[in-house]
């Protein structure tokens, strides 16, 4: 097996402990921080950088080395926290991350920027804790400059870098652990086997003795690791019954164990231990001093300086043998996955269509089978979806550090809170929500919040807050930015529209007020709120929410603040929907777009110009949209009268759709009209139904915008024959 | 017939022949590179688009995956389209995507010598030449050899959205 296949793993894994130790550094209370977080922050630099050291990602694993080390004086309280300290392990963990992301893409990582951040790192360390350490650390001052050098030979790096500052380990002294001392017994292991196996065991604590000969020969290891766990380890090479791990009772034998007064023998002993076998290269000289400087850590230090970097030592505190609760798969093959289960609920309704024209009494079982066959693939289908799903934790995660760096930047003073973080939303749709959610962030930071003093003086507490959360509402997921900043100008935003040609009268509702600020060109706007406009690209926001199926919403109290409120639906696989007849045609309703259906009565029917109709249903007027004459069906139902009209609302504008019939509702599986085709007119997707035929998906808001262009088209063409006005151009068709 | 598989079988030995699957549009012969081709299936259940030009007759289900159907006869502007038994669907790959052809009948498959194309002539405004990768002759028969990936992506064809085309 070849050592690149792990590299995915560590990368994710790498990435996932970056993003908690930005969590972790931005939660932190510089005056008063929380020494669980520092122990957090300080395990995952200690976990990236062993396995930087097992993968040979030496720039990487010296960054984190140095980033270690100084974790470990804030830890320890040697080095006290500062914003700005604060502000440079940040810098620290992004210069990881593009080192990890440069690794990935297998090039060489930016050696200046390497250069750069060591060099403040060790400015920081020098500062900082050559104050507080006692003269002795002085003279190593110059060392650990020394080693930040991207020096070629390991060993000469490695040595001084780990002891200077580097008390780090010392903490790690196995007799200072929790950890207790077991006896590993390796029987009959073949040489080669029987060092991998030590190296193993070397990694999971700190090897204190080995002795016996080829046939038994036994490890004592101080870990706080269980012995089962180690055992499973150890199972990938030896056979179970080839391993023997009982707890240490020897208390001669194994002198570190029982405290700190013989430490520093132990420590030339386990050093001696630790460099003889696996490590030939680790010359005794680097032994000695280390072993002046500090206990028996020294030992770990010298074995990790000689030691290439497969035998990177990780001491026991740092990360004990996680049981694995969840597995990496590629979205490729949950996505082929998913879609295969998509086929087997068609098939399955296929069969049930073919059976439900049986003979109920001629096969019980068979209409039991089916039954049952119906429950397991729905419930497969929702497991399967199931596995897509991931909370929203995952977009949210990122928005305090935009939050914090935004408001420091713009000199506001912002209290980020998330809310229904568990939400769960479909893995492809946090992706791509992540980029108008920023928009959306940046906005309410640029233009809502206020500036302190601004908020003082309008009553406000100096803090303004930022709220996102999610929620389920139905099949859908609420996703909102709250602010409490200054909210929407209406007259402001209704002065910029006219100044731009845009057709709006004092008349319209807030509403329509606010979708104003989705038309594109408002992007520009100068002065809609009071720093500058508030509309900045919110036509690309719009255009990506909708791409998504979804759509966004404006509610905004001037002075007190606005909420953009973004509706998704919880997977674009599944759909919820109503099919209906046209003509000989069938089509799909999404059914979360359906309000009521009703037979139109000529007594509700009103004609406006030209020749649009509207429909009264209670006190309200709609627009009348007919699916046949939106899209071209033939022989459909054109007397009014003999229609159903299904009341639907898209993009909060509600209208009649008429159409023939009814036929029943169904969860359908949405196919891409794209992936072999376009884009169509009216349509946003496609399904196959149960007799194996395509059916489209009705895009509820587009077919409201394509019938009006239709219509429009049609009265230029007889314009000249009807003298007709000249139709309005509405403001719909400005997003159009 | 015969002669025909002969020649091929003597041909498959030499890389720089060529096979090609050979259809015809009304009297005319086409002729496309066998390694665009998917599939062949009858035409059967396609669902109208609404909106598209005359030639896009649709789309269907071919396994799952939603297909458009394309009618050459129409884009040609044959005088007679009927659809009947004979009328066949050719399915090709053209880049990732999948798309359906009607064609009235596929007769044959070609192999051809590259001394056996011939370049097409600049002719008429239906099938500009862009999309012909070059005329076969065979014997007594003229084969259009159609560049399908060509054709297919083109503008004119409407089957791809390309930058600045939409909504």
């Amino acid at each position: 097996m070849d050592i690149t296949d792990f590299y995915d793993t560590f990368f994710e894994e790498a990435e996932e402990l970056l993003a908690d130790m930005e969590r972790h550094l931005l939660e932190l209370d510089p005056a008063a921080p929380d020494t669980e977080q520092l122990n957090a922050i300080f395990r995952a630099a200690h976990s990236i950088k062993g396995g930087a050291g097992t993968f040979g990602f030496e720039i990487l694993q010296r960054t984190t080395h140095l980033f270690e080390n100084l974790l470990d004086h804030t830890r320890r309280g040697e080095l006290r926290l500062r914003p700005d300290i604060v502000d440079t392990f940040l810098e620290t963990k992004d210069m990881l991350n593009d080192q990890l992301d440069a690794y990935r893409n297998e090039q060489a990582p930016d050696q200046e920027a390497y250069e750069r951040i060591c060099q403040t790192l060790k400015t920081l360390a020098l500062e900082e804790i050559g104050q507080a350490l006692d003269g002795g650390a002085e003279p190593a001052a110059p060392a650990a400059a020394a080693a930040a050098d991207p020096a070629p030979a390991p060993a000469a790096t490695a040595a001084p870098a780990d002891s200077p500052a580097d008390q780090a380990a010392t903490s790690e002294t196995p007799a200072q652990d929790d950890g207790t001392a077991l006896v590993v017994a390796l029987i009959g292991v073949a040489d080669k086997d029987r060092e991998l196996l030590v190296e193993e065991l070397a990694q999971l604590g700190e090897v204190l003795e080995r002795r016996g000969d080829a046939q038994r020969h036994e490890v004592v290891l101080s870990t706080s690791v269980s012995a089962e766990d180690i055992e499973a380890v150890m199972c990938f090479i030896a056979e179970a019954d080839q391993v023997e791990i009982r707890p240490c009772q020897s208390v001669a034998g194994t002198a570190p164990v029982t405290g700190t007064d013989s430490a520093p023998e132990s420590a030339g002993d386990t050093a001696e231990k630790a460099t003889a076998a696996p490590a030939p290269a680790a010359e005794p000289a680097p032994a000695t001093p280390a072993t002046d400087a500090g206990p028996a850590a020294a030992a770990a230090t010298t074995a990790d300086a000689g030691s290439p970097p497969p035998r990177q030592q990780r001491k026991t505190s740092a990360k004990p043998v996680k049981e694995a609760s969840s597995i990496r798969v590629s979205v490729d093959k949950v996505d082929q996955i998913i879609n295969l289960v998509g086929e087997l609920i068609i098939t399955q309704s296929m069969l049930d269509q073919t059976v439900s024209e049986l003979d109920a009494a001629a096969d019980p079982r068979l209409l039991n089978g089916m039954s049952l066959l119906q429950r397991n693939a729905r419930d497969l289908q929702e497991a399967v979806m199931s596995v897509r799903m991931v909370p929203m934790d995952y977009v949210f995660s990122r928005y305090p550090r935009l939050v914090r760096d935004l408001a420091s930047k713009l000199d506001k003073d912002v209290e980020l809170t998330t809310e229904g973080e568990s939400t769960e939303l479909d893995k492809s749709l946090t992706e791509r929500i992540i980029d108008p959610l920023t928009h959306l962030v940046r906005n309410s930071l640029d233009h809502g919040i206020e500036s302190p003093e601004a908020r003082l003086a309008a009553g406000k507490p100096a803090t303004g807050r930022l709220t996102l959360s999610a929620q389920h509402q139905g099949g859908n997921i609420l996703i909102e930015v709250i602010d409490d900043g200054a909210g929407l100008d209406r007259e402001r935003i209704l002065a910029k529209a006219r100044e731009s040609g845009l057709n709006v009268s004092d008349a319209m509702s807030d509403d329509e007020v606010w979708q104003l600020i989705f038309a594109p060109g408002f992007s520009t706007a100068a002065q809609v709120s009071d720093v500058s406009g508030r509309g900045v690209g919110m036509d690309v926001v719009k255009r990506n929410i909708q791409a998504m199926g979804g759509h966004v919403e404006i509610l905004s109290r001037q002075g007190q603040g606005t909420t953009t409120r973004i509706v998704l639906p919880l997977t674009l696989a599944i759909l919820d929907g109503m099919s209906i007849r046209v003509g000989e045609e069938t089509f799909i309703l999404p059914l979360s777009a359906v309000l009521e259906s009703l037979q139109p009565s000529r007594d509700n029917l009103y004609a406006m110009a030209g020749d649009d109709q509207v429909l009264q249903v209670r006190d309200e007027y709609l627009p009348v949209v007919a699916v046949h004459s939106a899209l071209d069906v033939a022989n459909a139902r054109t007397e009014i009268t003999e229609t159903i009209a299904v009341i639907v609302q898209g993009e909060g504008r509600r209208y009649a759709l008429l159409v023939d019939d009814l036929i029943g509702q169904q969860q359908v599986v949405v196919k891409n009209l794209e992936t072999n085709y376009r884009r169509v007119p009216g349509v946003s997707a496609a399904t196959i139904l149960g007799d194996g035929s395509v059916a489209l998906i009705l895009d509820i808001a587009d077919l409201h915008r394509l019938d009006r262009e239709k219509k429009q088209r049609r009265h230029h063409d007889t314009r000249g024959a009807h003298l007709l006005p000249e139709s309005q151009p509405l403001t719909e068709d400005l997003s159009a | 017939m015969n002669q025909h598989t002969d020649l091929a079988a003597q041909a498959a030995t030499d890389l720089s022949h060529r096979e090609f699957l050979v259809f015809s549009l009304g009297d005319e012969e086409y002729a496309i590179d066998i390694l665009k081709v998917q599939e062949i299936r009858g035409y059967e259940n396609v669902t109208r688009i609404a909106n598209a030009p005359a030639f896009i007759k649709g789309v269907t289900n071919l396994r799952g995956v939603i297909v458009p159907i394309v009618d050459l006869r129409i884009k040609f502007r044959l005088e007679r389209v009927e659809y009947g038994g004979q009328t066949v669907v050719i399915v090709v790959n053209v880049g990732t995507r999948v798309v359906g052809i009607v064609v009235d009948a596929v007769s044959d498959v070609m192999t051809l010598a590259p001394e056996q194309i011939k370049p097409a002539p600049e002719f008429g405004v239906t099938l500009s030449s862009d999309y012909l990768s070059g005329l076969g002759s065979l014997e007594d028969r003229m084969l259009v050899l159609v560049d399908i990936d060509k054709l297919l992506t083109s503008d004119e064809m409407a089957l791809v959205e390309h930058a600045g085309d939409g909504a």
